[in-house]
């Protein structure tokens, strides 16, 4: 999941005898199952709660290219550098098609993009861990393309018209990259013996915190009540990392992996494997700024928006003189 | 000249050429000055990337010797690549990027065309699939490079630094020697000189509508495409891109 612990208004569900006639009224259309679009009215709420939702989702998209980017060059055959190549292509797209998503919220992608770099806005917490060796590639598009997907699956079925749409085209790419993720990993797994063990340790190293994607457990949470009533939360984290888990164990099994939680076991009753909870400090620390690699994320996009500035400037200058010379070419043609 | 060496000669500076500057822009992977550009730099270089499986792939099945584009691309140190010294020059900030790519996307796009017509089917099959994709990154770096040039005055000092900078790299392009001879006798590939000309005309139309100045200076720093000597700065790309199929020899990827 790339959105976490996103805020809603924080004052838990309204009683339907307190909402407004208009509030009624759009709460009926959600319940029905209908689309909310740009132009049609919401409350204030929702709006607010969407853009930091998708502005999040986008920024995970944007900073998730560094610890990829990391291997591009370091890719150990054409094929697999192309492979890689592609992905990271994929992933700054999608956070462009989120970025328009939002901007049909009325905020601009320069406004979003100002409150990531001065911290004011969050990407998922899986970014800021490290990559460290080949693997680390495979793992993370079977791991974390993997718990994106449990989240953004649902998520096609948004009431937010934009939001779901997005989730259409980006949910087809992110299963491919789990697909090539799992084979990538899968080389590795059965590969020499320094191939397996780099295998194992991209899993020892990313199996928590891809269960910390889905965010702390929201069974209790008045903002994420608010969000599944607007029907832009669909499943609640728990659900959501129970499915994850259960989905990824047998995977692990096939690569001869081991997944590093001792107490892992199927449980009959459940039909659903029992597992130990991640690190919920770790998590929280990493949430502030403390992860592995917050600061270098953060400044390595802040560099990048600094170092294009005049870059961006300079393309903006040309258009304004193209314009210019336009309208001044059509004044002398009347 | 062997007939095969050359046209290995020929299918090594083609792939390496492609090989070395994907390899550049994909160094830019997440840093890009704005988001669009950073899909574009990535979609060129997986472009570049691709072609170079195409060349190096025809390399490896007229050298005959069971090897592949990968080991190639991999095993290879130095003194074996046939890449032109511009495409090698580091990225430098994004108007070098930018200008490096236009100054190889001109060349690119006028030897490609010529290709189609090659007398050898495969060399103008993946000339004709190539071409394609240059014509659009022609049309990319043709325009960054109006835009900045004719953009704020820090962008075109930026541009005109870059071009500078880059000029002397500009004249091995057009370099000839027996490998070219050969080619040009058995109608695989045109005559480098050949292209100079409607390279100075494309180059010369972008250029000035970018404002910027074409150095007054023919000098031309040699030694890539012929692998006599390569700057410093191909070794450390080299140690970086080869590392992991090197470090671990018997590994499958
Ligand atoms: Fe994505
Ligand atoms: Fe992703
Ligand atoms: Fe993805």
């Amino acid at each position: 999941m790339y959105a976490q612990m996103v805020k809603s208004t924080g004052q838990g569900v309204t009683p339907r005898d307190e909402m407004t006639p208009e509030e009624r009224a759009f709460q009926d259309r959600i319940d029905r199952g209908d689309k909310i679009e740009p132009k049609d009215w919401m409350p204030e709420g929702y709006r607010q709660t969407l853009i930091r939702q998708i502005g999040q989702h986008a920024h995970s998209e944007i900073v998730g290219q560094l610890p990829e980017g990391n291997w591009i060059t370091r890719a150990p055959t054409l094929e697999r550098k192309a492979i890689l190549l592609a992905k990271v292509q994929d992933e700054a797209g999608h956070g462009l098609y989120l970025y328009c998503a939002a901007e049909t919220l009325g905020v601009s992608r320069d406004e979003l993009t100002e409150m990531l770099l001065d911290g004011r806005m969050k990407y998922s917490s899986i970014f800021n861990y490290p990559t460290l060796n080949w693997a680390d590639i495979g793992a993370v598009g079977w791991l974390v393309d993997g718990a994106a997907i449990m989240n953004q699956v649902p998520l096609q079925r948004t009431s937010y018209g934009p939001y779901a749409r997005a989730m259409v085209r980006i949910c087809k790419e992110e299963s491919f990259h789990q697909r090539q993720g799992y084979d990538a990993i899968r080389k590795m797994a059965e590969g020499t013996p320094e191939q397996r063990r780099m295998a194992q340790d991209a899993l020892n190293r990313f199996w928590y915190p891809s269960l910390m994607m889905f965010g702390p457990s929201d069974k209790e949470s008045i903002h994420s009540a608010q969000s599944m009533a607007w029907k832009i939360k669909i499943n609640t984290n728990d659900e959501l990392r129970q499915k994850f888990v259960d989905q990824t164990v047998p995977q692990a099994e096939y690569l001869g992996l081991t997944v590093p939680d001792p107490d892992l076991k199927w449980n009959e009753d459940r039909g659903q494997f029992d597992f130990s909870e991640p690190d919920w400090s770790e998590f929280f620390e990493v949430i502030k700024g403390n992860g592995p690699c917050n600061t270098d994320r953060m400044a390595a996009r802040n560099k990048a928006w600094d170092d294009g500035k005049w870059v961006r400037e300079g393309l903006l200058a040309h258009g304004e003189k193209k314009r210019t010379r336009a309208k001044a070419r059509q004044v002398a043609a009347e | 000249m062997a007939e095969t060496d050359a046209f290995m000669q020929f299918l090594l500076r083609m792939g390496d050429n492609t090989l070395i500057l994907g390899h550049r822009v994909s160094e830019w992977c997440g840093h890009a000055p704005v988001l669009e550009e950073d899909i574009a730099l990535a979609n060129t270089a997986l472009d570049l990337i691709g072609q170079t499986q195409m060349w190096l792939g025809l390399a490896a099945e007229v050298q005959g010797e069971g090897r592949t584009a990968d080991d190639l691309a991999f095993r290879r140190d130095v003194w074996d690549f046939r890449n032109v010294l511009l495409v090698e020059m580091p990225n430098g900030d994004f108007g070098q990027t930018l200008m490096r790519q236009f100054l190889f996307d001109a060349w690119h796009s006028i030897l490609l065309n010529r290709l189609q017509s090659s007398t050898d089917t495969r060399v103008a099959a993946i000339a004709e699939k190539a071409l394609k994709e240059v014509t659009y990154h022609l049309e990319r770096s043709g325009d960054t490079v109006i835009g900045l040039g004719d953009g704020t005055e820090e962008s075109h000092q930026r541009m005109q630094a870059a071009l500078d900078y880059l000029w002397p790299y500009v004249g091995e392009m057009f370099a000839s020697d027996a490998v070219d001879v050969a080619m040009v006798d058995t109608g695989i590939a045109p005559d480098p000189a050949s292209l100079h000309s409607a390279y100075d005309q494309l180059t010369g139309r972008i250029l000035s509508e970018a404002t910027l100045t074409v150095p007054d200076t023919s000098f031309a720093h040699k030694g890539g495409r012929d692998g006599r000597m390569h700057t410093e700065h191909l070794g450390h790309l080299l140690t970086q891109m080869q590392w992991l199929p090197r470090a671990y020899p018997d590994a499958v990827w």
